[in-house]
This record gives C-alpha cells, structure tokens and sequence, in this order.
C-alpha cells in the first residue's frame, strides 16, 4: 500500500466531504425524533413508519417504478436496434445524418424535450397521465442506451456475427444467439441507466404527467415546497439505500466475474 | 475418389492426383472474369480460376494483393462487382452466406465466447434443424477427429491456442461442407505447433475428403500442405500450380521471387542451340548458358532465376561445369543446417550460393574476402522475360 501524503489527504478529504456531506446530513435527519427538521430532538425511526402509511407516497412511488420499469425496457429494445442499424448497417444513404440526430436528445436541455412532448401530446388528444410519462421517458433514454450499447457494437468483432451466418444461422438468428448474448451487459447496463434517468426525472414528468398520475420525483418536489418533512428525509434515504447496495453489489459480482475468467484463461494457458 | 482424376506418372510410378490437368474434369469451384472493386480500390481485377474437388488450393500472397477478398467472396460476405462465381456449376452470387455449402474457419477463429465447445461446434448442425441424436453424434465425431472430447464441456477462454484453433476446425467441418475456407489458419500458433497442425490438417483433409482452400501468406505454410497454389499480386493471379512447379519453374520473376530464396541475373539473349540460350550478363564476362522451353529471340532482355542450393561453391577451380564464374566472398550467413555464401562477381552483382552442413566443420575452408568459383548446371535456372 502506498502511504498518501498530506496534500493528498486534504484533498481526498475535501473531495469527499463535499460529494458526501449532503446525503449524510439528509440521514441522519430521517432518525430525527422531532417535527422539525433542523433541530436534533433524539433518534427515533418513526418517520420511516408515517412514510409507509403515507399513500400519496406510496402511490407515487408505484407509478415512478411502472414508468420506470416500462419505460427503460421499451428504450432499452429501440435503443439497441437503433445502434445495431448505426454500426452494422454498412453505408446507407443518411446513416450520419441519423447517426448525428440519435444523441441530439442527450445535450437537448430537458426543458425543451417536455415542452415539445406536452404539445404532441396535446396536439394529438392524448390524455396526459402514466402512458404519456412512459412515452416521454422512453424518448429521452432511448438515445442513452443507444450510446451504450453502440460503443459495444464497435468493439465488437465482426466475425463472430459472419460466422454464426456461415454456419447457417439467419440474420435475425446471429443477431439473437450470437450477438445478443455477447453485448448483453452494455444492454443490461444501458437499461439501467434508462432506469436510473426515468427513477429521477422531475422536468419532463412534469410536463408529461396530468393530474391523475404524479411520479416521486414531482410528489417530494411538491411536497418541499410546503417545508422539508423528516418522513421526505426517510424516503430519501431508504432511496440512497436501495442504490449504495445495488451499485456496491453490481461491482462486486463484475469484479468476481472478470477475475475468475482471468484465472480461468490463465490455467488454460498453462496446460498448452 | 474418381478414378478419372488419377494419371500414372513414369517418373514417380505412382498414381498422381491432378484433376486439373483433364480436360474433362468439372471444377467444383470456377471464377470467370471476376472483378472486385471497392470504390476506387480494385482488389481482384479480372480474374479467372478453377479449383477441382478434394483439392487442398492454397491463395498466397502479400497483405492486400486480394486473397481474403476471394475467400470472402466465396463464402458470400462479398459479392463480386462483375464477373461470375460459380460452386459446382451454379452461379452463387445471389446465395446468401448462410445458404450456402460452404463453411469457413476465420482467422481469430470467432468462437462464440458464451458457449462450450459443444455447443460452438454443435451451432452449425442445430441451424439444420437436425433430431437431437443425431447432432450429439456429429459433435463426437468431430471432437475425436480434432481430439477434443476432454474439453467438450469448456468455453473458449479456458482453453490453449491450439486447442481453440482445432474447436474452430471441427466447428467449421461438422456441417460437411462441399468446400472448407481456412483463412490464416495457423497465424496465432506458434512455429513448433504450427508445423504439427500442418500436417493434421493435411490428415483431416484426406480423412474427410472435403475442398479446402487456403488463404496464406506463409509460403512454407502453402508449399507443405497444398496441392495447388495460386500466386496473387494485386488482385490478379501470377501464377497457379503445383508447389514443386511453382518453385522450380516460377513464371515470373515476382513469383521466383515470392517463393524461398532466388538470385536475379539480369542480361541479354543469344540462341546457342535447340532450347539453348546463351545469358550476356556483363559485357567482359562469359555468358551463362541455360534451357528453356520457353522460345526466346535474339537480342531480347531476359532474367535468369537461380536458387542458391542449386549454386555450388568451389575453392579450386572445378573441371567440367557448364557455368562457371569467379568471385569474392562478402558475406557469409550460418543458419545450423545450412550456410549461404554471398559472392561478389566482378561486375558487382551478388549471387547467394547454399550449401548443407552435413559435416561438422565442413566448408570452413572458405572465409570472407576469399577468391571463390560458383557453378551450376544449365538446367539449373530459369529463364524468364518478365
């Protein structure tokens, strides 16, 4: 282990405080036994208990994860075959136009995407509520997935698609056995962030949503405005909960993986 | 085998496979006039082949000079830009790559990294919608000819090299295809497994009974396991025979060239008897007399092929020889088993003559700077006009 000297303290300390002090404030005020949120009256986990018999919360929160779940699958599906045409599909007439137009949406400020979304919307008489947030996030991660899932097709060897072709397969069945299952973790991890991007989303929502469907996001946002409650702080951090495990135990097991394969390829060496 | 195919050859006595020298022999493979370009870029220009049944066909040549775009082209991932390419008989260029009887073993091999070497070799055979049964005994069958069964069950990065490299064989030959395509086979492997692999694949092609073709720019790779070789630079084909032809009787000085190790001697022509030429090669010297089949006429500017193993080395002036030229020693190269002399003639050229080291400490007599006299026979080279 290399010994970190005191320049490189400060700032790893610095660094982090400034990245982490928010959110463990935020903590420790959920265990706050009193109404008030800036005075520190002893630790009590009530406000976790108030939260699961809030039902507003409760309602909110199913909506965001049905907006979520849907949302990020369908822009996971257009996602991927939009980059299998941009990488794979040779030179065709507008292919960097398309290309070029795919992650337009991802520096568009999201004012501007909602904005557009609610008028199509109007325009064509759909009734705003979980259909149309699913839609509009959908639009929006759609071009995220395809970035991730792109930049795996292009290190992906070509090969391997021409020989499942060789070996009798039909495009469509390549594309299914061969290169589907090699390029499923960009896709699973380009469905997470469509997942993430909808779980957070508070501008576009807003726009999409009417009055008969509110997402997390929009319920905490609404409800802040009227005072910062302890059971907010609560779900906040049940919120950082879910994610430190999830993001600690997807490494973990990525890590494990690529180190055992590692081994694996070694032993193999060995006994040439 | 068809009995068709087999000559008696006097000189061997033994039955000699050459369908290409019967007239009456359908190539399994024919290119007609085939032209391929990308953009500007003309990768085969006009080119024109048969390849006949069981035969081992080997395309050889630098980076670029258009033998992967043929491979690619046969197994339908290129289409030509003119001409015709047809598999026994049938024009195949609008038969898409997975309809085709034609099986390619690429060159990084393309396992399919998530499955077993069962089940890549078991891939091809299941796109057939074949019965469970008989698959399973297909995939035994190809891992005891590559030798296989033990790794059966392993993925592709738990297993050597050499071992990838022969899953990609058995994959690429469970289907029984008409015609295999080996491009680079052995480019990953190293020397020593390389050589061995040769010559199982040579094994397995005779086992079988399949085409191969053979896509290389390792000519010793093509001269042990080929029956024939094609020749290529730039998109075109300088030369296709057999390998003993192609390196005593190159056609070309590109292909004397190409193949092993040659001295260019550049000179006029004089006829001096029936098939007999005499090379003037420097205006104050003896010209060298060699034969040729090939009718040249007098005065024409022509080149004489000669490799060194057929260049003998003398300290004292021999008696006897048909060519016979003095010179200087410049340099001398000791690979083990052989030793190449490097002499300098009067008029500058250098000629490389090769001589086995079959004694311990034989021809040490003869050392940098030493007046030397080279000879050859004159069938020894070739004379060539281009």
């Amino acid at each position: 282990m290399t010994r970190l000297s005191r320049f490189n303290v400060v700032s790893l300390t610095l660094g982090f405080a400034f990245l982490y002090i928010p959110m463990l404030i935020l903590v420790i005020y959920s265990f706050n036994a009193s109404k008030l949120v800036t005075v520190w009256a002893g630790f009590s986990t009530k406000w976790y208990g108030e939260l699961l018999r809030n039902e507003q919360f409760l309602d909110a929160a199913w909506v965001t994860l049905r907006v979520a779940v849907i949302s990020s699958t369908i822009a996971t599906v257009l996602g991927t075959m939009a980059a299998y045409v941009l990488v794979r599909g040779g030179r065709f007439f507008g292919r960097t136009l398309f290309s070029g137009m795919i992650y337009a949406p991802l520096v568009m400020p999201e004012v501007i995407t909602g904005l557009s979304l609610l008028l199509l919307f109007i325009g064509i008489g759909l009734d705003r509520g979980v259909l149309t947030i699913v839609l509009a996030h959908t639009t929006f991660s759609m071009c995220y997935v395809s970035v991730v899932v792109s930049s795996r097709l292009m290190s992906f060897d070509r090969s391997l698609e021409e020989a499942a072709l060789d070996l009798g397969a039909s495009p469509f069945d390549a594309f299914r056995l061969v290169t589907l299952p090699i390029i499923a973790p960009a896709v699973i991890s380009g469905w997470l962030l469509a997942f993430t991007l909808s779980l957070d989303d508070l501008v576009i929502a807003s726009f999409a949503s009417g009055p008969s469907a509110t997402t997390l996001p929009m319920k905490i946002w609404s409800s802040v405005r009227l005072g910062v409650s302890p059971e907010i702080n609560a779900l906040s951090s049940i919120l950082i909960g879910l994610v430190t495990v999830g993001v600690i135990s997807a490494s973990l097991a990525s890590k494990h993986a690529s180190l055992r394969r590692q081994q694996e390829t070694q032993a193999a060496a060995r006994t040439t | 085998m068809r009995a068709a195919h087999f000559f008696w050859d006097a000189s061997l006595n033994t039955p000699v496979f050459a369908p290409w020298a019967d007239p009456d022999a359908k190539p399994l493979i024919r290119f007609q006039n085939v032209t391929k370009s990308f953009g500007d870029f003309t990768a085969i220009d006009d080119l024109t082949l048969d390849i006949f049944e069981r035969e081992f066909f080997a395309l050889l040549g630098p980076s670029g000079c258009g033998k992967t775009t043929m491979m690619r082209m046969l197994a339908g991932f290129e289409e030509p830009t003119q001409g015709r390419i047809e598999l026994a008989g049938r024009d195949i260029a609008a038969v898409p790559p997975n309809k085709r009887a034609v099986n390619m073993m690429f060159q990084s091999y393309a396992l399919f990294p998530h499955l077993s070497v069962w089940e890549n070799i078991a891939f091809g055979l299941r796109r057939e919608g074949k019965d469970k049964a008989a698959i399973a005994a297909r995939v035994e069958d190809m891992l005891k000819l590559t030798r296989l069964q033990k790794f059966a069950r392993r993925k592709p990065h738990q297993i050597s090299g050499g071992q990838r490299q022969r899953v990609a064989l058995a994959r690429s030959l469970a289907k029984a295809p008409k015609l295999l395509l080996l491009d680079e086979p052995l480019g990953a492997l190293d020397a020593k497994l390389r050589e061995d692999t040769q010559f199982e694949l040579m094994d397995i092609q005779e086992k079988t009974g399949t085409t191969f073709v053979i896509v290389t720019h390792d000519q010793e790779e093509a001269m042990t396991v080929a029956s024939r070789i094609a020749v290529m630079d730039e998109g075109k084909i300088m030369q296709v025979d057999t390998p003993d032809r192609i390196y005593e009787v190159p056609n070309s000085v590109y292909v004397a060239d190409f193949i092993g190790d040659v001295n260019i001697l550049d000179g006029t022509l004089t006829a001096n008897g029936e098939n007999s030429f005499a090379l003037h090669y420097a205006p104050d010297q003896a010209p060298i007399t060699a034969r040729s089949d090939r009718p040249f006429t007098d005065g024409q500017s022509a080149h004489l092929a000669i490799r060194p193993e057929k260049v003998a080395i003398h300290k004292e002036k021999p008696e006897g020889v048909d060519n016979l030229l003095s010179g200087e020693v410049l340099d001398i190269a000791y690979l083990g088993n052989l030793s190449t002399y490097h002499v300098r003639l009067p008029g500058g050229q250098v000629v490389k003559a090769q001589i086995a080291n079959t004694r311990r400490l034989s021809r040490r007599d003869i050392t940098w700077e030493d007046k030397v006299w080279i000879s050859w026979t004159f069938t020894a080279g070739v004379l060539l006009d281009q």
